[in-house]
């Protein structure tokens, strides 16, 4: 079963043995409103935890998406690519950015899980 | 970045409403495309052919069509000016947008600008032939001068935004003179920056670093001092800022930022909140752009074009760019090359935006002295009339202090009802006003930013103040409906954004099937 | 005071209202040994009569282009504009609105930029253009910007061609961006081997055609140069009547156009407002600076236009926009718009020939004199002339005896052995008398 962790700047990865797909979480979709255009980082960038790896961008506003985790970027999601629109639809699923190889599977520590996040938006309101 | 956005997508959508076989509604007119209506052979303007002479064109010849449809001048009047209706305009109405001083453009301008002597003039003439228009400009600098108490200015930027840049690129140059380049690459800016602010920085190379404001809205020097160091080449304030304060330690930060061997950029964007009350120079700054479009009443056009003098102080005057206006004995000449100064180099071709320096200066002798501090005083006690009027029913995050020219309010009142800034603004459209600024500055959530400006009547201010509280208190006894659905009247209700931006169409195309 | 409609009383109610004693209350955050005691150290309120008195006689110092025989060119043009464009473009709801940000209130000015776009990218032969740019100096430089993110490079190659006013301002901002410059040497002749300058490490070529001396270039072997190294080519022209005759820079393999609009529609106004034309192949319209109006719909299902794609600039991206700018060149590019919509394409090619016949027969009448050396193979309306004495000292003479004969090249670019060339321009509005008034007044001062 994947695990899911999230930061606080709302990006989630969920881990299927050394890799992590990466996307923004619902809440952060519906903060942006519809989604346009992502702009997709390149296949084999290798990126820092907390580096900014992609950006998400709806009409009125832009986004940077912070790699949750340190590691060489394996896949992107052509699929958002031609339809944006899968954020906003499906952010936890069709709507995933790009897939990490993680580095550190240590880091994942430091993030939330799905419990914690919940209740982290609630501090939010 | 600005990451909080906001529904771009009416819901749900209708199907197309005909009320008319046309589609009109009486005055309210549909138009086509020239696309659709002109013809390729069609023209509204007489050229006689030439006779038939031995071209010169060697091989560069344009062959083929090249798209582009004409119309009689009969057809292409009734075109523009069906489009014009479609536009709200400060001849029309109130236009409360805070930081873009809407004020009245007269026509004495526009009849200035057009004089031969002026509109009819190349910038490359001799200059013995053109000494009227150096005149022009020197009149206008000299009088920019005196409202800011500076040394020297530079006429040449072409808006606002670009005599950010010319500032700025003052300050590198500054810095580098000083073998500073490599050392000093940080800007501080507040967040309530105009985004033009942190974007003129970045493209030539600083990095910003954010100074907060305080609660009381405004920056503290001993802020300001927090975030100095050795590697910080300016700051760069608005004053008043764009929450409609005076920055009242503005003397502290200057002297903070010169102690530190840095420099202080002001954004003059809101310079018609203090023209004639208050000096720049006096206060420190080292460098100002002018927005001539905005303080100075010249028209905003649709869009553009505006024009962004910009002041500099004896630390920066070196610096300046080309081309200036000088005296040679009794003549005006133009000195356009840098070479054996300080210049930094060059901001645009030839020597600024003439036609809006004229109008400008038509504004600023019609005012004169007492009539420019009129204004200013005009402009801030219509702000603070908006404010004293409004802040019972809309919050204000600052609204128990006296604003400057314009009054900000915020969405925390709306929540209860469901609505948002953006839901309120449209619903003023109805009601015949132009939205104020909305969803800036970024400090507060759905920011409400008005500037009424010393152009309106009281009159007018209190239709407008009524107006508003009747929406608010529309908003708040649960009427959704007069929001959610507008605007109704409007030549267009809400748009698909979210369309328009996932499948961008930014040009007419020849349908397939034609 | 004529603008000011507060009198008084209403102040006197207003300030009650507020709550405040009287206005300096209002002031009291501006330091107190900060505020002005007094009035600004300048006149007081004039009225109309006097402003106009004031500004006639200003204007009377200066001589009107119109008034005299006159064939300056070098980035700005005189063409006659129709009467009806001036008139329309002083519509109060032209003149006087805002940027089109309330889309449903604006759908005048966005419908206008959309044709406008439309007719940019037509007549440049390119996919997309953007809504204007402040003058084609600036769009010049913009573009450099736009090419060195496309590539992830920053040396830009400039030719010897290029107008040199935009040369300064693209090196200028080079240089204070810490990007690189390889500017090629004034190019009289069009005979520069800029393909020898482009390698692995230039984003791009910038070469203006028809040149800054008035020769037609052609840009396809620099187009196939830039592009075997990775790099863009960015065409430029400053005399917009010349893509009615010209081939487009488009069709020659150009990736992004950039220009001066000011021919069509705009009149020579001492160099400014002026009109940067900007346009680029579709797949970069994401690292395109400006705005771009749009089509859509409304709630009612009902075509409509907005300013889209706005996550480029700088109200959302601030610090990572695509560049800083905030207007446009809105009210040009719409006399722009209508002044070409009043040619059409039939008039806008009629006007390209006239230019061109008038030009064609001022270069023959000028080179029959003895001394005088006409030095472009092929031109459009502007060219270059050889003469035997100093051209400003020649130039100055011709002003004399009441003819503007046109730029002295080393006003733009001293020390660069231009001292005997003068850049000559000839539009449909150069009669066959004021032509004939330069040869023999150009005779009488050699």
């Amino acid at each position: 079963m994947s695990e899911i962790r999230f930061t606080k700047d709302h990006e989630y990865v969920r881990i299927d043995g050394d890799v992590g797909t990466v996307g923004i979480s619902d809440h952060a979709q519906q903060q942006l409103g519809d989604v346009v255009f992502v702009e997709l980082p390149a296949l084999g960038a290798k990126f820092d935890q907390g580096a900014g790896a992609a950006v998400v961008e709806s009409v009125k506003a832009a986004s940077d998406v912070f790699a949750p985790v340190s590691g060489v970027v394996v896949a992107v999601n052509s699929e958002v690519d031609a339809e944006p629109a899968l954020i906003n639809q499906d952010a936890l699923g069709r709507g995933w950015i790009m897939k990490i190889k993680l580095a550190d599977p240590k880091e994942l520590e430091t993030l939330m899980n799905q419990s914690d996040y919940d209740a982290f938006l609630t501090t939010l309101a | 970045m600005n990451s909080q956005g906001r529904p771009t997508r009416p819901t749900p959508a209708r199907p197309a409403r005909r009320d008319s076989f046309t589609g009109n509604r009486a005055l309210d007119m549909e138009e086509a495309l020239i696309f659709e209506t002109g013809r390729l052979d069609a023209t509204g303007v007489d050229i006689e052919e030439p006779p038939p002479f031995a071209a010169r064109l060697g091989r560069h010849a344009r062959a083929g069509e090249i798209g582009l449809p004409g119309l009689s001048e009969p057809e292409a009047v009734r075109h523009y000016v069906r489009l014009s209706r479609n536009n709200y305009s400060i001849d029309a109405g109130l236009y409360p947008l805070g930081s873009c001083t809407m004020k009245h453009n007269p026509r004495l301008n526009e009849k200035m600008a057009r004089l031969p002597g002026f509109c009819d003039v190349h910038p490359l003439q001799p200059i013995s032939t053109a000494q009227g228009a150096l005149e022009l400009i020197d009149a206008l600098a000299h009088k920019l001068l005196t409202m800011t108490g500076m040394s020297a200015v530079a006429m040449s930027p072409k808006a606002g935004a670009h005599g950010e840049l010319c500032g700025m690129m003052a300050i590198k140059a500054a810095v580098a003179a000083r073998g500073e380049e490599q050392t000093r690459r940080v800007v501080l800016v507040p967040d309530s920056a105009h985004g033009t602010n942190p974007a003129s920085a970045a493209l030539i190379g600083f990095s910003v670093r954010a100074v907060p404001a305080g609660a009381d809205g405004v920056v503290s020097a001993q802020s300001v001092r927090a975030a100095l160091g050795p590697d910080v080449a300016a700051i760069m304030l608005t004053n008043p800022n764009t929450c409609g304060l005076f920055e009242r330690e503005i003397v502290a930060i200057a002297d903070a930022m010169h102690e530190a061997g840095a420099y202080f950029y002001c954004d003059g964007a809101n310079f018609n909140a203090v023209v004639g009350k208050t000096r720049p120079g006096d206060l420190g700054v080292d460098v100002m752009h002018i927005n001539l479009h905005k303080t100075f009443s010249t028209p905003h056009g649709g869009g553009g074009p505006g024009a962004g003098p910009v002041v500099f102080s004896d630390r920066l005057a070196p610096f300046a760019p080309v081309p200036h206006v000088v005296r040679n004995g009794g003549a005006l000449d133009l000195v356009e090359h840098g070479k054996g100064s300080l210049a930094f180099g060059r901001m645009s071709a030839f020597h600024g935006q003439m036609g809006m320096f004229v109008r400008a200066l038509a504004f600023i002798l019609s005012h004169g002295a007492d009539g420019l501090k009129q204004a200013s005083e005009d402009a801030v006690l219509a702000a603070n009339y908006v404010r004293a009027s409004l802040v019972d029913l809309i919050a204000a995050p600052f609204g128990e202090r006296a604003c400057m020219h314009e009054v900000l309010f915020d969405d925390r009142w709306l929540k209860d009802a469901g609505l948002t800034t953006l839901d309120f603004a449209k619903a003023m459209i109805d009601e015949g006003y132009h939205p104020m600024t909305v969803y800036f500055p970024l400090v507060v959530h759905g920011a409400m930013l008005i500037e009424p400006t010393e152009s309106e009547s009281k009159a007018s201010l209190d239709l407008f103040i009524m107006t508003l509280r009747d929406l608010a208190m529309s908003a708040l006894a649960g009427e959704r409906e007069r929001f959610l659905d507008a605007p109704r009247h409007a030549p267009r209700r809400r748009l698909d954004e979210t369309r328009a931006a996932r499948q961008p169409i930014l040009r007419w195309t020849k349908p397939a099937s034609a | 005071m004529r603008y000011l409609p507060l009198d008084a009383s209403d102040r006197a109610l207003m300030l009650a209202r507020v709550g405040a004693a009287d206005i300096d209350a209002l002031f009291s955050d501006i330091p107190a040994d900060k505020r002005l005691a007094g009035l600004l150290d300048m006149p007081g309120s004039m009225s109309e009569i006097e402003v106009e008195r004031m500004l006639t006689r200003m204007a009377a110092r200066n001589v009107a282009a119109g008034s005299v025989p006159f064939f300056l060119g070098a980035g700005a043009y005189r063409h006659h504009l129709p009467a009806s464009v001036d008139h329309l473009i002083q519509r109060s709801e032209f003149l006087t609105s805002y940027t089109p940000y309330q889309p449903e209130i604006a759908q005048g000015t966005l419908h206008a930029l959309f044709e406008f776009q439309t007719q940019v990218a037509a007549l440049t032969g390119m996919e997309v253009a953007n809504a204007s740019m402040y003058d084609g100096s600036t769009a010049c430089a913009e573009a450099m910007l736009m090419a060195h993110r496309l590539t992830r490079r920053n040396r830009a190659a400039l030719s010897g061609g290029l107008h040199p006013q935009y040369a300064d301002v693209a090196a200028t901002l080079a240089k204070l961006a810490g990007d690189e410059i390889v500017r090629m040497p004034l190019d009289v002749r069009a005979s520069e081997d800029i393909g020898a300058e482009i390698d692995d490490a230039t984003s791009c070529v910038i070469v203006q055609t028809p040149d800054f001396f008035g020769n037609l270039r052609d840009l396809m072997p620099i187009a196939a140069a830039a592009h075997a190294h990775g790099a863009l080519l960015i065409a430029v022209f400053t005399e917009a009547v010349s893509l009615g005759a010209v081939r487009s820079p488009g069709e020659m393999g150009a990736d992004i156009v950039v220009g001066e609009g000011q021919s069509i529609g705009n009149a020579l106004n001492f160099g400014g407002p002026y009109l940067g034309l900007f346009a680029a192949r579709q797949k970069y319209v994401r690292q395109m600076p400006g705005r771009l109006a749009g089509e859509t719909v409304d709630a009612d299902g009902r075509r409509s236009f907005v300013l889209t794609l706005s996550t480029r600039e700088q109200h959302i991206r601030r610090e990572k926009a695509t560049s800083n700018i905030c207007t446009n060149s809105g009210l040009c590019a719409l006399a722009f718009s209508i002044h070409l919509t009043l040619l059409g394409e039939a008039g806008l090619r009629r006007l390209a020939r006239v230019n061109h016949a008038h030009a064609v027969d001022l270069a023959e009448r000028l080179g029959a004199i003895e001394g005088v050396s006409v030095l472009n193979e092929a031109f459009f309306n502007e060219f270059t002339i050889r003469t035997p004495r100093d051209a400003q000292g020649l130039i100055e003479d011709l002003a004399r005896r009441g003819v503007i004969g046109g730029l002295p090249a080393s006003r733009l670019a001293p020390d660069a052995g231009l001292d005997d060339l003068v850049v000559i321009a000839a539009t449909e509005l150069s009669s066959a008398a004021d032509r004939a008034a330069y040869a023999a007044a150009l005779a009488q001062c050699l």
